[in-house]
């Protein structure tokens, strides 16, 4: 028998050939009804469940595009004739920061994530993400951060440097607490964001149903995988540049300030290194959604499907080298302008191979008529025509004269109303069935495609003409003479009509639906797994987890309805009335163990208050207000860790049907939870590289960096710090070893060894800037040396709270030799924290050496 | 003769600049409504003579383009009987991915790349240099000129028509950003960096100049006047400009300028030929001869002038010069009588 046979016999196990006896289905359902009891009364708030959890992450993101919306139709009131006075220059320009701020970082970025994190699990057919309390914590954090940040503008306070915060207008231009809004408010809703991408990524690579190759994974939850891994490299930049300016505002180091040594320039480049991404971010998770419609409406699947996955790939790695073309006009050379033109032509391609498999779809396909086609179709004329102006503005002696007028403006509005609101509107339409089990309805969905399609184009297509005829972006007047008063009235008609077009939609999904019918089961006849659920849906997720061996199932897997309905597969039953799911290996998608997920939970939301009241108490420069709430913070992370992860179950194993018996708890790569830790780190990385890189800017554009050839940490004292942190990490990597041989001794010693080492070696590095008296506000060479030994203690703290977390976990008998997950997360962390220390020392005391 | 000659190898540029300019004013012709004094599409300059003829290059282009792929989707999304076919699919997603984006895309690079250098070339030695920097939100302009004091004035320049001029672009607040639409391009002024920008005016008239950068609570009210003329008429203006200011002619203007000095003007004004000195605020010298006040926001006329004196806050939100409202209305007058005969 060849290997690839054997591999097919093993992976491919077919369901029971005759169903459970009726008497015991119906107990298996009872039991898992009670499992996954969605909490009622008050206490509904406290649920994790990724249904709950989506449904108010999506609703929540809908009230954030409405606010926004209503700035946007007040701004284009003001605009709407020339010379107008409707509103003050000053709340204009808190208008357009919000309006921008609010749509990128409260509505188009993480309804990606709400609606990722409601569908995932079910087109995987888990019954919840890996990390439910997780995602409960990144809603109620998004709900904080997006409630103060909205708020202001009622008071007067928001932040007026526009969504791009360009210093130095906003780090020394513009005292109050705006900026401190803008800077805090939006890391605490970054953080969050990194969180949910992190749930994303574990998700789709560990959660799939056994057999589901790579190559069968619906393409939905593809580009969700894409769109995550860039957040984890985009949202770091932006954090750490986030960081330097509110340092700046707050200790006056002068990171963006040209009288210390420091450039505005830096900013820009940390900004738009997230900013451009950030575009991709949005739109990828969008058109994914177009990618799951436009199969279901020709009822064939994708074509292309190996292309289409490629071209989402590409376009996230591209994505990463293109934002210098936000800084064309900064006085750039030549050779760098056609360089980065030239690949922001190259993004054209993958996204030009995405519309083209869908139009060959659609061409090989059985085309019905419906509402997310009709949304469909809008998308592609309204994102084509934005992208063409995108390849237009890409070319740089164009961009000279297009950036930042309102050509740009129509620019993008284009992309992201067409990329973005559009799908998401068809994905409304799409699923609602799904979430309420009924239908919207197809007339008002028409009527309100026509007024947002029109409105839409109305408002949008004169600002093409106005940016040319000489309309600067964010301005709160313009001139009579210069003629564009007409285009404006234009465009603030359109506006109107196009609100009119979106509150319709909104009403549709509100609407009461009392006496409407539930829809039938899968109404499009769709192919992908989401689509088993019942109508309505149950709360369980999908009543037994099925061997997949194709794209759409549904469609090519015979009688799989009727399998997974009467528990012919995987995990019918929840035995101990406990919360599972299957988790599998990240290529072959082999069923490795079954984990347990935690149920409702208060946790979160506390946790959130607390991390929040940080970062708020922090923009009202309260320090010790701050530190205490963060302290308590982890405190009740600690606890939430503590009772609900890496539980030591009652057995070792269990059977989950289908003659497979599989672990009940997983260390080590095998486990989610150390994928969790690892792709956190990695975005740790990624941030802490923005600080070197802002060093090396900073000796880019110096001749005499570090300034002064005496000046600097030395080598005595960063070296010695840096030793005593790998000892820390040496010391950990023992510990693991002790713990596994069950010599608590050795362990104790060890990892209690590793928690010394680890402050000395952290109070060693900070000594070095310390005794040569570096001095931050004086110049960005210090300054610089200072972030890298401060992030370092920031690392070494995360580091030093999880070996101290798994010495109280042996210590209470909650983590054993054989049950170590803690202490392998811990580890992991730890190689992270080592090579920081590592790069952090040769930086601050061997750059100096060689400069 | 003019101290800014136009080297002969540059003519040819130049009749070729005209003849694209001509070609591009008859497509402007076409489609009304891309005239006005700030308008990209309106050329006066040779930059922006090139970018429109670009623009149009790619609009016609790109709308082409943008037909094509709408009329497919909407034509196989049409209700229809299922139809594979592996060769429609390769013609689609090969040639119309690929292929097709890759062809269009080399030559539109290969036309565009092409004019990025003599776009961010600095003009010949020789040329012109007028230093502008950006302030919160009004403009210095300084005229830099060989072996003589170098002469400022504010939210306004003057340019010969036919030659090259270099502008010299620095800021010591926030970040701005100089365009000239009708002329060609914009450029960033960036506190800590200096950054250069070079056109070339082909045609005489006024146009109009913004801050294309949001730089704060007036950014929309940052704009400036240019006008091109012919090089003696700019020659005589310039050194008209270098004079000092003419002495008050009118009692009333006497007494403008007794209220000037005595309400603290001078400490952040200058006129030149007078004590005011400081450099704070716009150069006043000769601020008759403007086109306009307040950075392009007012016609330079008398009652103008009265208002803003009065409360420039009303004109120009976060403004930072002080109201004189409280002055008696005979020493705004007064004071305005003085400005208004600084010619």
């Amino acid at each position: 028998m060849s290997d690839a046979r054997r591999m097919d016999e093993r992976s491919d196990p077919e369901p029971l050939a005759v169903a459970p006896p009726e008497a015991l289905r119906r107990a298996q359902e009872a039991r898992l009804m009670k499992a996954w009891e969605t909490p009622t009364g008050w206490r509904y708030w406290s649920a994790v469940n990724n249904s709950e959890v989506g449904l108010w992450y999506t609703a929540a993101t809908f009230l954030f595009l409405a606010f926004a919306g209503v700035l946007a139709l007040l701004m284009r009131i003001q605009l709407a004739r020339p010379g107008n006075d409707f509103v003050s220059a000053e709340l204009y320009n808190q208008m357009f920061t919000v309006h921008g701020s609010v749509m990128m970082f409260l509505f188009a970025l993480p309804v990606f994530e709400a609606i990722a994190v409601m569908w995932l699990p079910q087109m995987l057919g888990a019954r919840d993400l890996p990390f439910p309390r997780l995602s409960a914590f990144g809603f109620w954090a998004f709900m904080i951060g997006g409630i103060f940040l909205s708020g202001s503008i009622f008071f007067d306070a928001a932040p007026r440097g526009g969504w791009f915060m360009y210093p130095p207008l906003t780090s020394e231009f513009q005292p109050g607490i705006g900026p401190d809004i803008w800077l805090l408010g939006f890391s605490f809703i970054e953080v969050a964001a990194i969180a949910a991408a992190v749930e994303m990524i574990v998700g789709s690579l560990k959660c799939r149903p056994p057999g589901m190759r790579l190559n069968l994974v619906p393409l939905y939850v593809w580009y969700v995988l894409v769109a995550s891994a860039m957040i984890l490299f985009a949202f770091p930049p932006l954090i750490a540049g986030s960081l330097l300016m509110e340092i700046q505002r707050a200790f006056h180091w002068p990171f963006f300030d040209p009288a210390g040594g420091g450039d505005p320039l830096l900013w820009q480049h940390l900004f738009w290194l997230f900013g451009h991404p950030e575009v991709y971010i949005i739109f990828l998770p969008s058109i994914a959604l177009i990618a799951m419609i436009v199969p279901t409406f020709a009822q064939r699947p994708m074509v292309g499907y190996t292309w289409v996955v490629l071209a989402a790939i590409g376009t996230g790695f591209i994505s990463f080298g293109l934002w210098v073309h936000h800084m064309f006009t900064t006085g750039l050379p030549g050779i760098t302008l056609a360089l980065f033109s030239a690949a922001s032509e190259a993004v054209a391609i993958p996204t030009g191979v995405q519309i083209f498999c869908f139009i060959a779809t659609l061409a090989a396909g059985r085309v019905t008529r419906s509402v997310p086609m009709l949304f469909t179709l809008g998308t592609v004329v309204i994102f084509v025509l934005g992208g063409l102006t995108g390849v237009m503005v890409a070319i740089v002696p164009f961009d000279f004269q297009a950036h930042d007028t309102f050509f740009v403006v129509a620019h993008f509005h284009y992309v992201l109303i067409g990329g973005a609101l559009f799908p998401i509107f068809a994905g409304c339409y799409y699923f609602y069935p799904l979430i309420a089990g009924k239908e919207l309805s197809p007339r008002l969905g028409r009527i309100a495609f026509w007024l947002a399609f029109v409105g839409f184009n109305v408002a949008f297509f004169p600002m093409h003409l106005a940016g040319l005829l000489g309309m600067p972006r964010r301005v709160f007047t313009y001139p009579d003479e210069i003629g564009i008063g007409y285009l404006n009235l234009m465009s603030t008609v359109g506006a109107f009509v196009l609100a009119t077009g979106v509150a319709l939609v909104f009403w549709d999904l509100v609407r009461p639906k009392g006496k409407q019918p539930f829809a039938r089961r899968n109404p499009w006849n769709a192919g992908t797994l989401e689509w088993v659920q019942e109508m309505p849906g149950k709360p369980w997720g999908i009543r037994s987890i099925p061997e997949i061996d194709s794209r759409y199932p549904l469609w090519e897997q015979p009688n799989i309805l009727r399998d997974i309905d009467e528990g012919r597969f995987y995990l019918p039953d929840a035995e101990e009335l406990k919360r599972e799911s299957i988790v599998t290996s990240v290529v072959d998608a082999q069923p490795v163990y079954v984990m347990r997920l935690p149920g409702p939970s208060w946790l979160p939301l506390w946790a959130a208050l607390t991390v929040g009241g940080f970062f708020i108490f922090g923009t009202y420069h309260l320090w010790w207000l701050a530190l205490a709430s963060l302290v308590v913070g982890i405190g009740i992370i600690w606890y939430w860790l503590w009772i609900s992860t890496a539980q030591i179950p009652e057995k070792a194993e269990k059977s989950i049907g289908l003659g497979k018996t599989l672990p009940l708890y997983a260390s080590g790569s095998t486990n989610v939870g150390w994928w969790g830790v690892f792709i956190t780190m990695l975005a740790a990385q990624a941030a802490f590289w923005c600080l070197v890189f802002a060093y090396f800017f900073y000796w880019s554009i110096h001749d005499n960096f570090p300034p002064d050839p005496g000046a600097g940490p030395g080598v005595f004292w960063p070296v010695v710090g840096g030793a005593g942190l790998l000892g820390a990490w040496a010391l950990t990597y023992g510990a693991r070893g002790r713990n596994k041989a069950d010599h608590a001794g050795g362990f104790y010693l060890m990892l209690g060894a590793g928690v010394v080492l680890a402050i000395a070696g952290t109070g060693a590095l900070a000594y070095g800037p310390w005794v040569t008296g570096l001095n931050p506000e004086e110049h960005v060479y210090p300054a610089t040396v200072w972030v890298l030994v401060a992030w370092n203690g920031l690392h070494v703290l995360t580091g030093v709270i999880m070996q101290a977390y798994c010495l109280a976990r042996r210590a209470a008998g909650r983590m054993t030799a054989a049950y170590d997950a803690d202490m392998e997360n811990t580890l992991c962390c730890w190689h992270f924290t080592a090579f920081t220390a590592a790069i952090t020392v040769a930086v601050i005391a061997g750059f100096p050496l060689v400069a | 003769m003019s101290v800014f000659h136009m080297p002969d190898a540059d003519a040819v540029i130049e009749r070729r600049a005209r003849r694209r300019l001509a070609l591009v004013l008859l497509v402007i012709l076409a489609s009304s409504g891309c005239g006005g004094i700030q308008s990209a599409l309106a050329p006066a300059g040779e930059q922006a003579t090139r970018v429109a003829g670009l623009f149009w290059f790619m609009t016609v282009g790109g709308l082409a383009i943008w037909l094509g792929v709408v009329a497919l989707a909407l034509f196989y999304s049409r209700p229809h009987e299922p139809a594979p076919s592996r060769r429609r699919n390769r013609w689609l997603i090969v040639g119309g991915g690929v292929v097709f984006p890759i062809v269009v895309l080399t030559i539109l690079l290969a036309y565009g790349l092409a004019m990025i250098p003599p776009i961010v070339a600095r003009a010949p030695e020789g040329s012109l240099l007028i230093d502008v920097g950006g302030e919160m939100w009004w403009w210095r302009v300084r005229y830099e000129v060989p072996g003589r004091e170098p002469v400022e004035l504010a939210n306004e320049i003057r340019l010969p028509v036919g030659a090259p001029v270099q502008f010299r672009l620095s800021s010591d607040n926030v970040i701005h950003s100089f365009w000239i639409p009708s002329l060609g391009g914009k450029m960033d002024l960036i506190p800590g960096r200096v950054t250069y920008f070079a056109l070339r005016p082909t045609r005489t008239g006024v146009f109009a100049g913004v801050c294309a950068e949001y730089c704060g609570t007036s950014h929309a009210l940052m704009r400036f006047y240019v006008e091109v003329m012919e090089p003696d008429a700019f020659e005589e203006w310039l050194r008209h400009q270098a004079t000092p200011a003419a002495a008050p002619a009118t009692p009333m203007a006497e007494e403008g300028q007794r209220v000037f000095t005595a309400s603290g003007c001078g400490a952040c004004h200058t006129v030149r030929g007078t004590d005011a000195r400081a450099r704070m605020a716009p150069d006043l010298t000769h601020v008759a001869t403007r086109m306009s006040l307040a950075a392009g926001t007012l016609p330079n006329q008398p009652d103008a002038m009265r208002r803003w004196l009065a409360h420039p806050e009303r004109i120009k939100p976060g403004v930072h010069m002080p109201a004189f409202g409280m002055l008696p209305p005979d020493d705004v007058a007064a004071l305005t009588a003085y400005l208004e005969g600084l010619r």
